[in-house]
């Protein structure tokens, strides 16, 4: 017990607590000098909405995987099952470098977007493709087990009340999947947040347009500017600890539910 | 406070459930189920969105990596700054993986084995590193061992490195690392109970027999299945090491971190081959993830939470 509890204090806990003692070494007039800065609020107005956007994309799309992963057989499904946790085990740099290769104007994939004027890579887009991108296995991992728990005689029933397959998805499979869609959600919005590897080669890293807040971190450390940049972090870990609490909550409001 | 499971741990299990779980599309089942044309419409949407963020970046890797042919694939790699990239990489999972082994193994012991006052924020405190950003990760190190930092004074006159050098890798590493073993262990060796423990020690097993003989064998798969994942975290951290590591080459850069450097000198070749190692890597980890996964015995994946008392081993 003792041993637990020593390494979690060494590895975790004690450095921790150096970034709230540096943050109330500095005074609060600085603090807030350097938290409401414009290129600050600029970075949390991108960090908070390209996750967003991610995770919504997810959502989606997440939800549309996970319901042919489970409901349906097709060619390579295994292997697709698989690879849907490549962004774990995937480093960050590499995920990075390679969206950056594809979605920019000469890639695979940037080609064929730039006749349409759109451009993915340095512009907020790309930030938002990264942060799909890390952020794709959660719902779809969050889904997969209640669709498979899912009994079939709620849909039956449903079918013999004269439902179509559209109003049963609506009215009795929705309403099951939409803790752990939520949680999902939560869980990449919060990886999204705070990822920095991935979106750091995509973004291009422009003050106020595509710079987000582990990026601005990362520049004020590398400015030795270490005062802000903790400002910073504690402001950005406060708010991944709301959301740690969040999860925590939906979670246990899935489970309740996931029991029933 | 029931919510012992944890965040990415709990999706990483649950995530092969359909390995076990029998069939649900019967083939009688026509009123539950979609059209033929919706199917395919559904499987192809999923395709297509995989595809635009999956597949398609996974087949660049290699083609960006091969671009200029199998010999500069192979030069890239034998270059010194690489290999030297490929033992630090090495060097650090091999530190951090035992360690974070122990750690892990405490911890479930510890939390499934006793009851105390705190457990709870202990199980959250697992979590942690789920939640915080990796550049934080590897700044809060900065801010205790940096030249500035709190032991900054007292580790410059004594001439140890931490920050900048390889402690610090090592440390943000295992910092990112340490919930991936713990987390698997943790359900597994809940539900499988203590009733068999308690058998060997009445049968006059010591403490490390039993330990050896009986609980670690009912958590292998699960705790070889934590050991893969934690390995290629630690093998593959980029955001929380490169805060610590200086970015001094031939001596701190892991591969990630090379990967970078090699990107931004515009050496994209030799970039994209070092980074094809890590995605076979991946690909390795991935393989064994979902054939270690089906071996798993998951006695506690149907009940949420088997009630403490009256566990049945599986």
């Amino acid at each position: 017990m003792g041993y637990t509890i020593v390494y979690l204090s060494l590895i975790a806990l004690i450095p921790l607590s150096t970034l709230v003692l540096k943050t109330t070494g500095m005074g609060w007039e600085r603090f807030w000098q350097v938290v409401a800065s414009p290129r600050v609020i600029a970075t949390y107005r991108l960090s908070i909405g390209a996750s967003l956007a991610g995770a919504l994309l997810n959502s989606v799309f997440g939800m549309l995987v996970a319901w042919t992963l489970v409901r349906y057989r097709f060619f390579g499904r295994a292997i697709v099952d698989a690879l849907v946790d490549l962004p774990f085990a995937l480093p960050t740099s590499v995920a990075g470098i390679t969206l950056t290769a594809v979605y920019s104007t000469n890639g695979w994939i940037g080609r064929l977007l730039a006749p349409a004027g759109i451009k993915v890579a340095f512009t907020p887009l790309g930030v938002i493709v990264a942060l799909t991108f890390v952020g794709l296995p959660f719902v779809v991992r969050t889904i997969q087990p209640v669709l498979q728990e899912l009994e079939p005689e709620l849909e039956e029933a449903a079918a013999t009340l004269g439902a179509s397959r559209l109003q049963t998805f609506r009215r009795v499979i929705g309403p099951v999947l939409l803790p752990a869609l939520l949680t999902g959600f939560a869980l990449a919005f919060a990886r999204a947040l705070g990822e920095y590897g991935s979106v750091v080669f995509i973004s291009g890293n422009m003050p106020m347009r595509t710079e987000v807040v582990p990026l601005l971190i990362m520049t004020e450390l590398e400015q030795f500017d270490y005062q802000a940049a903790t400002a910073i972090a504690l402001v950005m870990l406060l708010m991944s600890f709301g959301m740690l609490f969040l999860i925590n909550l939906l979670q246990r409001w899935s489970a309740g539910r996931h029991a029933v | 406070m029931q919510s012992d499971e944890g965040k990415i741990g709990r999706l990483m299990r649950e995530n092969f459930a359909w390995a076990t779980a029998p069939d649900p599309a019967g083939s009688v089942r026509r009123a539950t189920t979609e059209p033929p044309w919706a199917q395919v419409l559904l499987v192809g949407g999923a395709i297509a969105f995989l595809g635009l963020f999956l597949f398609v970046p996974l087949l660049a890797v290699f083609e960006e990596a091969l671009r200029n042919g199998v010999g500069a694939y192979a030069a890239a790699i034998a270059q010194p700054e690489a290999r030297s990239a490929i033992k630090l990489t090495l060097l650090t999972a091999a530190v951090v993986v035992p360690l974070n082994l122990v750690f892990g193994l405490a911890a479930a012991w510890l939390i499934t084995r006793f009851e105390f006052r705190g457990k709870n924020l202990l199980t959250t405190l697992i979590d942690l590193p789920f939640a915080v950003s990796p550049v934080i990760a590897g700044m809060i190190y900065v801010l205790m061992f940096g030249s500035q930092g709190w032991f900054g004074g007292w580790l410059g006159a004594h001439h140890i490195r931490i920050i900048f050098a390889v402690p610090g890798i090592i440390l943000a590493t295992t910092f990112v690392t340490f919930p991936f073993i713990a987390r698997e262990l943790i359900p597994l060796m809940e539900a499988a109970g203590t009733d068999e423990e308690e058998a060997a020690l009445t049968l006059g097993a010591s403490g490390w027999q039993m330990f050896f003989r009986v609980t670690l064998p009912n958590v292998k798969w699960g705790l070889l299945y934590g050991l893969v994942i934690c390995n290629a975290r630690a093998m593959g951290e980029f955001g929380a090491v490169s805060v610590v590591s200086g970015h001094i080459r031939g001596l701190t850069n892991t591969m990630p971190l090379y990967v970078e450097i090699l990107y931004n000198d515009y050496q994209f070749a030799a970039s994209f081959a070092v980074a094809s190692l890590l995605t076979l890597l991946a690909l390795l980890t991935l393989a064994a993830k979902s054939v270690l996964g089906r071996r798993v015995a998951r006695p506690s994946s149907q009940q949420p939470r088997p009630e403490r008392s009256g566990k049945l081993a599986a």
